[in-house]
């Protein structure tokens, strides 16, 4: 029988494997930030252990930095303290930073890719669930937690025992207006904010095949949203296209040596998946969130869901979230009025992110009473908008762009929604109080984030293009 | 990590599904630099006001309930990696987890931290909740070695699953590193092994 594309890489990573425990699986890249690594260097210190293959992990400040004035120290104490420590610890242990101020620095999961550090078939952790990121160029990649963060460091392997394999197909095209984004929100409210659980993800069909890599990297980011403890896709030639020439990626003979194993990375005919779910393209509208979790999503020409026709154990937490976000049963979700506009996070900050709202809000002007913050995900992407002209376009429009960080998306930093506001975000959790407290949060693709900009409202996006 | 063996409480429910861990232990919490003192913040926006005044109609607010585990609705600990959530609730006194379903970085974070998480059937949760709202004062055991959950009141038991090393991990109080560093030549004799030169 063959493998999926999960098991070959899987198995190529264990040092170890005995009946009764989870597999010893060893780390390429460990990934690390300032909010989830001080206790586990902590750790090493007391144990008195190095950290073992510190040329295997790069730090980045992003979760817990400010997006504005970067350049002067943080004002807040315990925020510049915690990035502070972070450039003592790795130093201490040897560790490449890209702190504030470096060119490099941003959201890791977008670091990552965008320096070549991502490669197919490799393992990638980080203490961030959204690790899953990686896994758009065929890499095993999934977040972990603090203590396994201390494990990465003291032994460059973690404990896990293997998942089971999910394949999710979608096929055909899809409509004008209708983005990565949409396909996962979709993917996400058809199977629940739990379904995914245990299982590791690969997306395949040929609507996810024809998606670039930014496409392709929110997809595999929100697999978590689902449960999943990462999502992936086989690489191919927009993969090999894509890292060819970055940074830190191979090159000369290591590129070609690297070129032919990709090459054998994807899912074997007769692999066997645990599950199969398959999606038609055609049948995706742009999505909306009107919920507390990123299941809670509808196409925005639909109306609200009744509580009425949840199953009954679900009853008073469905209603619970419809209070919370100020909404009713049966309504309709287009035309709410919108107070904030976030365009940032892991899921959708990259350069192609920004030049798709550029395109669509060029010439026009942001609503009068919304506030829109752009937060690119990294300096590298900043650059970049800067060289063609996109901050100019962001700047006629009212819009802010700021500087990198994780920003809104988890309001960690001073970028939080108000309570009581409604935000329509590009990012990736609609949770209670997660762009701040009491903060009412509509996840979105970048497209219908900047039609809520131009028009203050939720609108459907397609009768704009 | 402490040794988990036994354990009879009465216990805390909270009857609500998906709770991530933004809920367990909001993000701005998350600034310290140790692993102490994050029991404070636990269920914050539930338990207090924006005044931060306890809310009188939470269930944690209310001293009917209280105990070292809490009985939650299914897909708990969803969302954010922070092992803050864990630490929180150990913090604040919480051994035990009891759901119908666990999200799975959450579930890991646990067992690394000493907090149980015990995933019974949902007509068995269903039960625990009923029993605890007819008398705040039940008890539920836990026995680790047998796997054995039991509503004291009823005689209700439930037989949970583990994965063997992590129930020893637990009984022994011995964390991963221990175990991954018992490896450490295998690991770098692996590395030897590595077939491929251009992964750094």
């Amino acid at each position: 029988m063959g493998k999926t594309l999960v098991e070959k890489i899987w198995d190529a990573h264990v040092v170890k494997r005995a009946e009764g425990f989870p597999d010893i699986l060893y780390i390429d890249t460990h990934l690390i930030h300032e909010v989830t690594s001080p206790q586990a260097f902590d750790g090493l210190r007391k144990r008195g252990l190095p950290v073992f293959r510190p040329n295997q992990t790069v730090a980045t400040a992003d979760h817990n930095v400010p997006t504005l004035d970067q350049h002067l120290p943080i004002k807040e104490e315990l925020s510049r303290y915690q990035v502070d420590m972070l450039s003592k610890n790795t130093k201490e242990f040897g560790i490449e930073l890209y702190g504030l101020g470096h060119q490099y620095q941003g959201i890791v999961h977008v670091i990552g890719p965008e320096l070549g550090i991502t490669l197919p078939g490799k393992t990638m952790v980080c203490g961030d669930s959204h690790t899953s990121t990686h896994g758009a160029f065929g890499a095993i990649a999934f977040g972990i937690g603090t203590s396994q963060v201390e494990q990465v460091f003291a032994a460059q392997c973690i404990l896990q025992s293997k998942p089971k394999m999910m394949k999710i197909e979608v096929n055909g095209e899809l409509q004008k207006g209708v983005g990565a984004k949409d396909i996962i929100l979709y993917v996400i409210s058809k199977i629940t904010a739990a379904g995914g659980t245990g299982y590791f993800v690969e997306f395949a069909g040929s609507a996810i095949r024809s998606l670039s890599m930014e496409g392709r990297m929110t997809v595999c980011n929100m697999s978590i949203e689902m449960g999943a403890r990462g999502g992936l896709i086989a690489p191919d030639e927009t993969t090999f296209e894509y890292i060819k020439g970055r940074e830190f990626a191979p090159k000369g003979d290591k590129w070609d040596e690297a070129l032919a194993y990709w090459k054998t990375l994807y899912s074997d005919d007769d692999a066997e998946f645990d599950a199969v779910l398959t999606y038609d393209a055609a049948d995706i509208q742009p999505m909306i969130t009107y919920g507390t979790n990123p299941g809670m999503g509808i196409g925005v020409s639909q109306t609200i869901p009744a509580t009425a026709d949840q199953p009954e154990s679900e009853k008073p937490s469905y209603q619970k979230a419809l209070d919370y976000m100020g909404f009713a049963d049966g309504e309709s979700i287009l035309n709410k009025p919108v107070d904030y506009v976030f365009i940032g996070s892991c899921t959708n900050s990259r350069i192609e992110d920004l030049r798709e709202v550029a395109a669509f809000v060029a010439g026009k002007q942001k609503a009068e009473g919304v506030e829109v913050w752009i937060v690119p995900g990294s300096k590298q992407v900043e650059a970049q908008a800067i060289k063609e002209g996109i901050d100019k376009i962001f700047e006629t429009a009212g819009f802010q762009l700021r500087e990198p960080g994780c920003s809104a998306c988890l309001g960690m930093n001073e970028d939080k929604i108000p309570a009581g506001k409604y935000c329509v975000s590009t990012s990736n959790r609609n949770f209670e109080g997660r762009q701040g407290p009491n903060a009412r949060t509509m996840l979105v693709s970048p497209l219908t984030a900047a039609a809520a900009a131009i028009t203050g409202k939720v609108v459907d996006v397609r009768e704009f293009i | 990590m402490k040794k988990f063996e036994k354990l009879s409480s009465s216990v805390v429910p909270l009857p609500i599904e998906n709770i991530d861990t933004d809920q367990i232990i909001p993000a701005r919490f998350l600034k310290s630099t140790t692993r102490d003192g994050f029991g404070n913040n636990l269920f914050r926006d539930w338990r207090f006001d924006s005044d931060n005044q306890p809310k009188a109609d939470f269930v944690m607010n209310d001293p009917k309930y209280k105990g070292q585990i809490l009985v939650a609705g299914k897909n708990f600990g969803c969302g954010s990696s922070r092992e803050h959530a864990a630490w929180a609730l150990e913090d604040y006194g919480f051994t035990v987890v009891i759901s119908s379903f666990f999200a799975d970085i959450f579930k890991g974070n646990a067992l690394n931290n000493g907090v149980l998480p015990i995933t019974v059937p949902d007509e068995f949760l269903e039960k625990i909740f009923a029993v605890v709202f007819e008398d705040p004062n039940t008890e539920i055991a836990v026995d680790l070695e047998a796997q054995i959950v039991t509503i004291v009141a009823t005689g209700d038991t439930f037989e949970f699953e583990i994965n063997p090393y992590k129930k020893s991990c637990m009984i022994n109080g011995y964390d991963d590193i221990d175990f991954i560093l018992s490896h450490k030549a295998e690991i770098e004799k692996f590395e030897q092994t590595r077939p491929y030169s251009f992964y750094r």
